[in-house]
């Protein structure tokens, strides 16, 4: 014990004087950084001149936790543009050569992981999908309308998530085959019946554009009836699991919420008819309600 | 998440440029259904003025048809009855899962459709009206 107070002591003389030299360190590592952060961006703006074209990029920012980024501004980011260069490319490119800040959610690079849901130009699409050469300048790039902002192009999924969650997105049946081994066979038919609706990336596209689910928190959303579609419409479910997703779907917020204003399909990246999907599941529940025979 | 920001404009109806086909025709369908049900409330009241005696309704008719903002109020009703009759039959067919690929060529025809039957009524709603 009696050891232990002058050596506290000394740490604190210690720490003082390392925290005095620790300072003088920090304040020349921040300029040096900062030079090199100058440095980089001349060296991007230098690039970006030379290069035959550019494209103009007005990139939303916002970051909650930096209090002179609170008030939301764009940025605007100019590209050296590459033959095939899409809006994720130059994203990346700028992010990589002007800002390391810049957030943003990508990973497939290909149409398939649903990451990467922007609002470039006034409509949803994919980053990842979307030709530069397609878009008029200057690229306006949002996040996804009617969602929270995260960070920058970053928004929460969590209710998208919970309304996907929320029609049981899964296989289930009653009706096992005979064999323990056995496959659960699907006829040609109704594989073709489904094929469009089980290319969904989960990209949350469809929710954003559309304006009911914008106006309506419980309304399921069109990803999450088309959800519902791939499953009621699997013959292999059997009957029973059927009118337990019609029960889930004919709900006040769900399948009658949609008023067909296309939205949804005009944005999805996959091409899914989510409106055809919608209307024949409103069919199937009115037959369902309706048996005169 | 921590906190966040109400982006304002990007989600207001200062998008309307953006709008697609479909949703024009959601929000004219709307709109025009609205002017529908107002102009019953006209209608019946006009109408009502039958209860004190045929004089009464015939007077009535004839001072309001003789104004000519009556007259373009009448081609207004008419454009907007035809809108909303057209774009309910391709609703119709939009609930029948019906050429759900053809709807924005179906919203535009009823559109064409409207105006070109709008345009040939004037002669008869503006026959006879002194300015």
């Amino acid at each position: 014990m009696s050891t232990q107070v002058p050596e506290s002591v000394e740490e604190e003389s210690a720490t003082e004087t390392a925290s005095a030299g620790k300072q003088k360190r920090d304040a020349k590592k921040r300029e040096r950084a900062e030079r090199v952060q100058e440095q980089r961006e001349a060296e991007a703006a230098e690039k970006a001149r030379s290069a035959d074209d550019t494209f103009h990029l007005k990139v939303f920012r916002y970051d909650p936790e930096v209090p002179e980024k609170q008030e939301p501004r764009f940025d605007d980011f100019h590209v050296p543009y590459k033959q095939g260069m899409t809006v994720l490319d130059a994203l990346m490119w700028a992010r990589d050569h002007y800002d390391s800040s810049l957030t943003f959610r990508h990973s497939c690079r290909q149409a398939i992981c649903g990451s990467d849901a922007l609002f470039v130009n006034g409509s949803q699409r994919l980053g990842c999908k979307t030709q530069l050469s397609d878009l008029s300048e200057p690229v306006r790039i949002e996040p996804l309308p009617h969602a929270d902002v995260v960070k920058d192009l970053v928004v929460d999924m969590e209710h998208f998530y919970d309304q996907m969650e929320s029609v049981e997105p899964y296989f289930q049946t009653n009706s096992l085959p005979d064999g323990e081994l056995d496959e659960q066979r699907q006829t040609r038919e109704n594989r073709e019946k489904v094929k469009m609706s089980t290319r969904c990336i989960w990209c949350s596209a469809c929710m954003s554009s559309c304006n009911i689910a914008a106006g309506d928190n419980e309304y399921l959303g069109p990803a999450a009836i088309n959800k519902a579609y791939r499953f009621a419409m699997d013959e292999r479910e059997g009957e029973d699991m059927k009118q337990r997703r019609l029960e889930i779907l004919e709900q006040e917020h769900g399948v009658w919420r949609c008023q067909t204003q296309f939205s949804c399909t005009e944005v999805c990246p996959k091409d899914i008819p989510l409106t055809e999907h919608i209307q024949e599941l409103k069919r199937e529940a009115i037959k369902n309600n309706l048996k005169f025979w | 998440m921590s906190q966040s920001y109400n982006r304002g404009l990007i989600e207001d109806f200062s998008r309307w440029r953006e709008f697609s086909a479909g949703m024009w025709a959601w929000i004219f369908h709307k709109f025009t259904g609205w002017v529908l049900v107002g102009y019953l409330f006209t209608h019946i009241a006009v109408l009502s003025t039958a209860l004190s005696g045929a004089a009464a309704y015939t007077n009535t008719i004839q001072a309001l048809e003789s104004l000519l903002v009556v007259r373009i109020l009448e081609v207004g009703l008419l454009a907007v009855a035809v809108f909303h009759i057209l774009n309910g039959l391709r609703l119709l067919f939009v609930d029948l899962g019906v050429g759900l690929e053809a709807q924005d060529k179906s919203f535009y025809a009823s559109l064409i459709l409207t105006g070109v039957i709008v345009v040939a009524s004037v002669p008869t709603f503006l026959s006879g009206v002194s300015i």
